[in-house]
Order: C-alpha cells, then structure tokens, then sequence
C-alpha cells in the first residue's frame, strides 16, 4: 500500500532512479519509486533480471551490467511501486499515481524525475506504415521478449544505438540486408576536434570501432551520407527508397530496396513530460538537439525541491545517467538531515570525477551523430503527428496564418491532440516552426504538457 | 494613416471583429498575443446556445437568440470562403437536470427567456422517459432535460481557424506577440504602441479578453474584467452517442467527448485543481454511467472574461470617440453577430439599439 | 515479420487473437505477442481508416492501440499477456456498451 507522504518520491526506475533510492535508502532516507514498467531496469537495462544466457550473450557485456545495479535496487529496501503510471504532478509537486486501477495522491519532501529518453522521431516520408519501427523497439523485442526481425531488415539513421543493434542482431544470427547511415556527410570529419575531450571515454571508442568492423566483416551492404530516405508501400512497408547516397566511394542514385521490417533511429531525446507538469525550466540545448532539463551539479531543477537526472535531463548514457542518481540522492539525504555536509563532499567526489569520464564522450558522439537537418524538419507531404494525421505542410500552412509557436499551431491544425499528447510530433513541430521562422529554438518553446500524463479512465479518476 | 481600425486581440472576439470590418472593406490590422497567451478561445465549450441566456436582462436574451439566428448565414459563408470544416450543428441542445427542483426552476428560468423574445424563444420541458427516448445512455440519476430546437453547436478552435483564415483572405495586417504600452489619440487618429512599434489608425477596437481593463484605461473607458477559471476535459474518439449538446457534456465532430465545467476565482491560473477535476467527471459519470470505461486524453484550465454582472460590453469611448470595447465570455455565440452586426456598428454603417443596453454605464449604477 | 530467437524460457500462454487461438511466450507485451502472430495491422486509425502496427514499443507513440479483453484503446505494449486473454485490432473510434 502507497503511502501519502514520502521524503524522496523516485519516478522511473532506470539506471539514475535506481541509483538515487539506493543511494538515499543507505543514508536512511524515506523512499519511494514509482515507475510504469513490470520490473526494474528502465529501456536500457530492461528485462535485465529475467534475460536468458542467450539474450545476455546477443546483448552484451554493458547490458548484463545492469543486472547488479537492479539487484542492488531490489535490495535497497524503499518501497517501489512497478506497474505504476503518474498521471497527475503539477507545479505544487502533487502526484497523482495509478496502482492497480486505483489512483491515489502522494506527496514528497523531495521528487526525483528520471523518465529518460525516447527515441527522436524521424519523419519520413512513409514512416507510419506498418513494418516501420525504431531501433529502440527492436530492441525493447530483444530484451523483453527475445524477439528478432524476421524477412528482409534494413536499418537506418544515424547513432551509436543504430550501431549496436546491427551487432546486436549478428549476434543473434540475423540477416540485416542492409545498414542505411543518415549522417551528414563529413560531420565525422568535423568531429574528430572533440575527439581529444573523448580520450576520457576511450573504452567507449572502442566499442564503436569494434562493431563497425563486424558490421563490415559481416558483408551487409552500408550505404552512407544518404538523403531523401522514404518508406514504399500500399497497406505496409514494401520497400526502402533514398535518392542519394554513397555506397564505399561509389554514389549511388535512387535506389530502391525490397523491405519487409525498416528499424529508424536518429539519437534519442529528454523525455521532459514529467519536469514541464512540475513547471520545471528547460533550454535547448543545440549540441544534442534536444530540450534539456536546467539543472545544477547535484541535478536540482528550478525547483530546488525537484531533482532531474539521467537522460531524461539530458542525454547522459547509462553509466553517467546512474552516477548522477547517485549524486541527487545524496544531496536530497544531505538536504534531509541524514548526512552532513562535509560528508556529502566526501561521498561526492569520486562520483563527480566518474561521471565527468563517462561523459567526456558526449560531445564527440554528438557532434559525429548529429542528426541530418532534411530527417529533422521533413518535406511537406510527410506525417509529424502520427495520431491526427497532420503533414508537415499543414504545419507550415499554420504559421503562414500567424502562427508563432507549437501550441496555436495544436490549435488550428489539432497537431498534438491526439492519444499521445505531442510525445511523438512536439519536437519535430518546434524545428519546423524554428526553421521556418528563423528564429531560435529557445523562443518557439514546446507544447505545453497537461494532465493526465498518462491514460487515465474517466471512471478512475471519478474514485481517485 | 496606416488603418482604418487597429483590432487588440485576436482570439474569438476580434477576429470575429476584425473578419466583419474587413468585409466591409476597412483597412484592418490585429495585434494579437502569443503561443502562450490565455486565449479563452482554448476554453470554450463550443455552444452555440440560447436557452438561458439572459434570463434575467431582456435585452442578452434577444441578443443571443439573434447571434444565433445569424450563426447558419454565417457558417456557411465563413466555410465556404476558407474551406474549413467548423463542425456546425443546430439540431438543439439540452440542459440536464439532476432533481425535480432544478427541472423546476429550469422551466421557470426559461419562461423567461420566451417572455423576453416575445415568445420567438421556444423549448420544451422533457421528463425521463421522453429524454430516455431520445438519449437512451442517460442515467436515471437525470430527472429531465430542457431542450430548444434553436440552440446548436460548434468546434470553437475550428471556427478561430477559419476566421484567421478569412481575415488572411482579406489582407487584414496580422501581427503576433504584441504587447501594447500606449494608446494615445487626437484629432480622429489613433496611435498604437506596440512592441516599440507605432501604428496609426481612425479606429481602435480593444478585444483584448482579460487585457481590456488595463487597455480601457488608455482610452478613458472603464472596463471592468473578471477572471473566471474552468476547467474542462476531453475524451478520447468514441463511436457516435450523443446527438445534442448539453452544458456539461458534449461530443465533437471528431467524436471525442467534452466534458465541464466549473466557476472558480483564482486569479490569472490556468491549471488544473484535481479535486474540481474529480467534481466534473462524476457529475458526467452520473449522467452517463458508460463514460466511467472512457480514457481521459487532456484536461486543462482557461480563463473566462466575465463582466460583474455576465453581459457583454460594447462601449464606444466618450472621451475618445473612435475607441471601441468588445468584452464578452460567449465568444462562440456571438460570433456571428460580433462580425455583423457589431462590425457595422464600429464602421458607422448601422447602430442595432440593442447596443446601447451593453454600455458600461449599467455597471457604475 | 518477427521471430523469437529459442523457446521460451518462462513457458507459453494460450491467447485469441482476432478470435484465432495463439501459443505465445509468457510474459510478453501484447504488442510483441501481435508481431509474432504476424498481424498486418493492429489497429486502424479513425482519421483515415489507416492500418498501423507498433512503432516505438515503449508507450510514447500510442500506435498499438487494442481492444484487450473488451476493453478498447489500449496500449498493447503496455499490457502483459495472460491466460485466455482475447486481443482485437482497434478499428476506429472506440466502442463501449453502456453497463
């Protein structure tokens, strides 16, 4: 049974909400962790504890990784709440959570949001046809039900993910038809001045080039730089197309390739949802192209009651994301009277030095990753918000009108009405708006979040 | 100058406004706010609705039924010139009632309203079983139901999009993200500050929703604005149920559900309150037992513009003839006859008498 | 198109799909469980009328939006399958018999 008041309420129980309840429950502080899936791990380690000797083998050593951190976490002895989805949290840090159809209010001392990431949408032309996915649901099969593609696969899109799924699926034995990079041309060469910052981060580098050259030792057809990427089909996914593009040093002109599943992937964003309902500030931040969470050292938000860490303050990876975990914690047991200051000092200064390391990486891999302008912003006849059905062109339609930002666009043109909320179109209608406008980011904004967070019965709420 | 008429505001009101002028072939321009201005347009619930209007001022009862009379013409003519679906039904509307004491003063309250337009305003007083006829979800905690034929309904964002549709059509000057610092006039020539920027015109025309106070003051009018909050929530997409529009219950074009609403005083905040969330739903739930299995999509807080005593205001500046003030919370309704007859007002084309029983001088009795 | 990788190691359960009875992995979402039975579509859109299939996985993009156990519009990529459970593709609007 959930309590109606706790001194550190957890939401998400991903590497930096895990990290964070154990690290307060060791310092003796009230914890409790809500997160939405049926057992710890979040995305990246998800499933972690039930995954077979074969998945762990496909999935590899930084996965199996996480396995102890969950252990450490079910051990930690807060209260945790899977199963669990927040659909109310408003500027007074009200939650509202449902727990088996039944929704109750909690209130904390301090709240700690570690949401994560989702993947950033890439809008294609064709993209909500059936057979189209992303690299994080492939992913999410793998782990959760050991599930491969299975007909012709290509993958596509830019980042490390993308990369680590295609030696993911060789492992597994999967044949991959052909791996289609989105990256700019030329952005690893612009890349290589972060490279000396990356040093830190070495093992991570490493990582990189070896799956590169099983992808090439494997023979799957890569083809680089491409432009002009759409989806064919009538009822579903028949065919992969893309105007331009490079195949060694070969160009290559509308190519057109038979598909029955195509994985997209173009880095991943803040899920900034939970922060925007508590009032939190956010920036843009442009080296990652994403919605940031502001916060301080120790991931204090705005609100110096509201912790945000892991990527779902700004993209991280795993191991930095649990090692800013552990700093909230601390901070939020120093802040409640559990630990003294010069403790925290103590306690803090190797994990600060551990997570600068981890994420020494980031700006390389930003930079040599950083999506292509023509899969942010898409062409006129191409879907941005999958729910209602509204093309890009709409979207420029509306602000011809007037329209200077997402929420009179949502509007006129009901892009983000629908189920998901502007979850899967936000981001893509601020930079069509931004770049039609010229105008930064930072003054277009984003879609304002509203209750429920989460689906909600009218009948659930009428018994909350 | 730079105008005819300079429009403050283009949500519901002056857009509406702004749309008739520009009809009428006056040079137009509407400064308007921005992606996170209030917009009561956000908050409206679509009614286009008589019944009970001004129940208790003759002269809102004949007003609205008159607006709403025009809505038809107007619906059709705005769609038809921008292509814009609005949603538009008159098919009626009705007013649920929970006991025997509010279906009574139900009746009562619309006998008024057939007095006050010389029996032009119609309605019938429905029991249960007649209401269970023509509404078979309808709980039995719903004792009867009022109904006019002459009331109807509307998507209130559809129809904001059309009419900046139709004033881009007419080359009204549109411009977003002002905020106005000064309004000085002499000699029938308005001068308009706006973002550093001056704009002149022989008109200025405040519809400005919460802002007309602060810009009445400009031009020695006094317009006293107050904030009302509802909230209000939307469903997800459920097969057709409803057929007419009700107060607290209504189901779009699109088939989602609306549900409201709620009167509170809390100042310039547009969230949400959980318990008065709670409050509406189990009134809705009440109704239609069905709806408890429904998924909620999206509830949120607007703000209404209210006047003391709930009226419009359409005043004409003494001290400043040519300033005009348009303030009102039934910006759907009136929509029509906001870019009619009001518009003709502001040229100086027509004065419906009706007008001046909306001068804020009843306020300051 | 999808396959599992080897027999499942927590067992099977008996799901219908679409009124056809199925053998999937315990444990499972919905949505995953859909993709083996190798569904065309999971749901059609009530804009278009469009057929969709799972997109994200994680319950960001409400694409896999089903009809479980009667009740309709629900995230199968949230949902564990079970025993006897009956999943339906989402065609439209949602439908609800009044109580």
């Amino acid at each position: 049974m959930i309590d109606d008041r706790y001194e550190l309420l957890i939401i998400g129980a991903g590497p930096a909400g895990m990290a964070a309840a154990c690290e307060a429950a060791s310092h003796g502080v009230r914890v409790a962790v809500l997160d939405n899936q049926a057992a710890p791990g979040g995305q990246i380690y998800r499933n972690v504890d039930r995954a077979t000797n074969r998945q762990n083998r496909i999935l590899g050593k930084d996965f199996v990784k996480g396995r102890s951190l969950v252990e450490q976490f079910i051990q930690s002895g807060g209260s945790y709440f899977p199963g669990s989805t927040v659909w109310f949290l408003d500027e007074k840090r009200r939650v509202g959570v449902l727990i088996d159809d039944k929704s109750f209010f909690v209130d904390a001392d301090k709240l700690l949001l570690a949401a994560g990431a989702q993947e950033r949408p890439m809008p294609i032309k064709g993209w909500q046809l059936p057979g189209v996915m992303t690299a994080g649901a492939g992913q999410i099969l793998l782990k959760s039900a050991g599930m491969v593609p299975n007909g012709r696969l290509v993958l596509a899109g830019s980042g490390p993910l993308l990369l680590l799924l295609a030696y993911q699926y060789l492992q597994a034995g999967v044949k991959i038809d052909a791996l289609i990079e989105t990256t700019p041309r030329g952005a690893i060469s612009r890349s290589l001045g972060k490279l000396f910052e990356a040093l830190p981060a070495t093992d991570y580098l490493l990582k990189g080039v070896k799956m590169m050259l099983a992808v090439r030792r494997a023979g799957i057809p890569v083809y680089h730089g491409v432009e002009g990427l759409s989806a064919i089909g009538e009822e579903k996914l028949e065919a992969v197309r893309f105007d331009t593009g490079k195949t060694g040093f070969k160009k290559v002109t509308d190519c057109e390739l038979r598909a029955d599943t195509l994985l997209l992937h173009q880095g991943v964003i803040s899920n900034i949802r939970l922060p925007l309902a508590a009032g939190c500030e956010i920036e843009w931040d442009a080296g990652q192209k994403n919605w940031a969470v502001t916060n301080d050292e120790w991931g204090r938000s705005s609100d110096a009651d509201i912790y945000v860490v892991g990527d779902g303050s700004r993209i991280s990876g795993a191991e930095a994301s649990a090692l800013q975990g552990r700093l909230a914690g601390m901070h939020a047991s120093h802040q409640l009277g559990k630990i003294s200051e010069s403790k925290l000092e103590v306690l803090s200064r190797p994990v600060v030095k551990s997570s600068k390391r981890h994420l020494s990486i980031r700006p390389f891999l930003d930079s040599c990753y950083t999506p292509s302008p023509c899969y942010l912003v898409p062409g006129d006849d191409t879907l941005v918000c999958r729910c209602e059905e509204i093309t890009a062109g709409e979207i420029r339609q509306a602000v011809r009108l007037g329209c200077t930002g997402p929420n009179q666009v949502k509007s006129f043109t009901r892009c983000g009405m629908g189920p998901c909320q502007g979850g899967q179109c936000g981001s893509t209608v601020s930079l069509i708006i931004a770049e039609q406008l010229g105008k930064p980011m930072a003054e277009i904004g984003c879609l304002r979040v509203r209750p429920p967070l989460s689906p909600i019965t009218l009948g659930q709420l009428s018994e909350a | 100058m730079d105008h005819d008429c300079i429009v403050i505001g283009g949500g519901l009101v002056g857009s509406a406004v702004a749309y008739g002028l520009s009809r009428q072939n006056q040079k137009v321009a509407i400064l308007d706010g921005g992606d996170r201005s209030f917009r009561a347009s956000r908050g409206n619930f679509g009614l286009v609705w008589v019944q009970g209007k001004g129940w208790d001022y003759p002269p809102y009862a004949q007003w609205c039924l008159k607006a709403a009379n025009l809505w038809p013409e107007f619906s059709r003519q705005l769609g038809e010139e921008t292509g814009t679906d609005l949603c538009y039904q008159r098919n009626g509307g009705m007013h649920f009632c929970v006991n025997e004491a509010e279906w009574e003063e139900r009746r009562r309250i619309l006998e008024q309203n057939t007095l006050h337009t010389d029996g032009e305003f119609q309605y019938e007083m429905l029991d249960h079983a007649a209401l269970a006829e023509k509404v078979p979800q309808i709980s039995n905690a719903v004792v009867g139901a009022s109904y006019s034929h002459l009331d109807g309904h509307v998507d209130p964002l559809s129809l904001l999009h059309a009419l900046h549709q139709g004033i881009n059509r007419q080359d009204v000057t549109y411009v977003p993200n002002q905020n106005v610092s000064e309004i000085s006039g002499k000699d029938g020539e308005f001068q308009v500050v706006s973002n550093g920027t001056t704009r002149s015109a022989g008109k200025v025309v405040l519809c400005a929703g919460l802002g007309n106070q602060r810009l009445g003051e400009m031009v020695g009018m006094n317009i006293p604005v107050v904030v009302d909050r509802g909230q209000l929530m939307i469903t997800e997409r459920i097969k057709p149920f409803l057929d007419w529009p009700t107060l607290h219950v209504r189901q779009t074009g699109e088939g989602t559900v609306q549900i409201g609403d709620s009167h509170e005083k809390v100042g310039l905040d547009d969230g949400t309150d959980p318990a008065i969330l709670q409050k509406i739903v189990q009134r809705a739930v009440l109704m239609f037992p069905f709806l408890a299995r429904v998924r909620l999509v999206r509830a949120w807080g607007a703000l209404r513009i209210m006047t003391p005593d709930g009226n419009p205001i359409y005043q004409q500046s003494e001290t400043c003839p040519g300033a005009y003030a348009v303030t009102c919370h039934s910006g759907v309704t009136l929509a029509a006859i906001h870019a009619g007859t009001v518009a003709e007002w502001i040229s100086g084309k027509n004065d419906d008498p009706l007008l001046s029983r909306f001068g804020t001088e009843r306020l300051h009795v | 198109m999808f396959k599992t990788i080897e027999e499942p190691a927590e067992g099977a359960v008996e799901i219908l799909v679409e009124g056809v009875a199925h053998r999937v992995p315990a444990n499972i979402s919905v949505a995953a469980a859909a993709l083996l039975c190798g569904l065309g579509s999971v749901r059609e859109t009530p804009i278009s009328g469009a057929g969709r299939l799972p997109y994200c996985m994680m319950g960001v993009c409400f694409d896999c939006l089903m009809k479980i156990n009667g009740q309709p519009n629900q995230r199968a990529c949230q949902v564990t399958v079970a025993a006897d459970m009956t999943v339906e593709r989402q065609l439209g609007a949602a439908e609800y018999e009044d109580l």
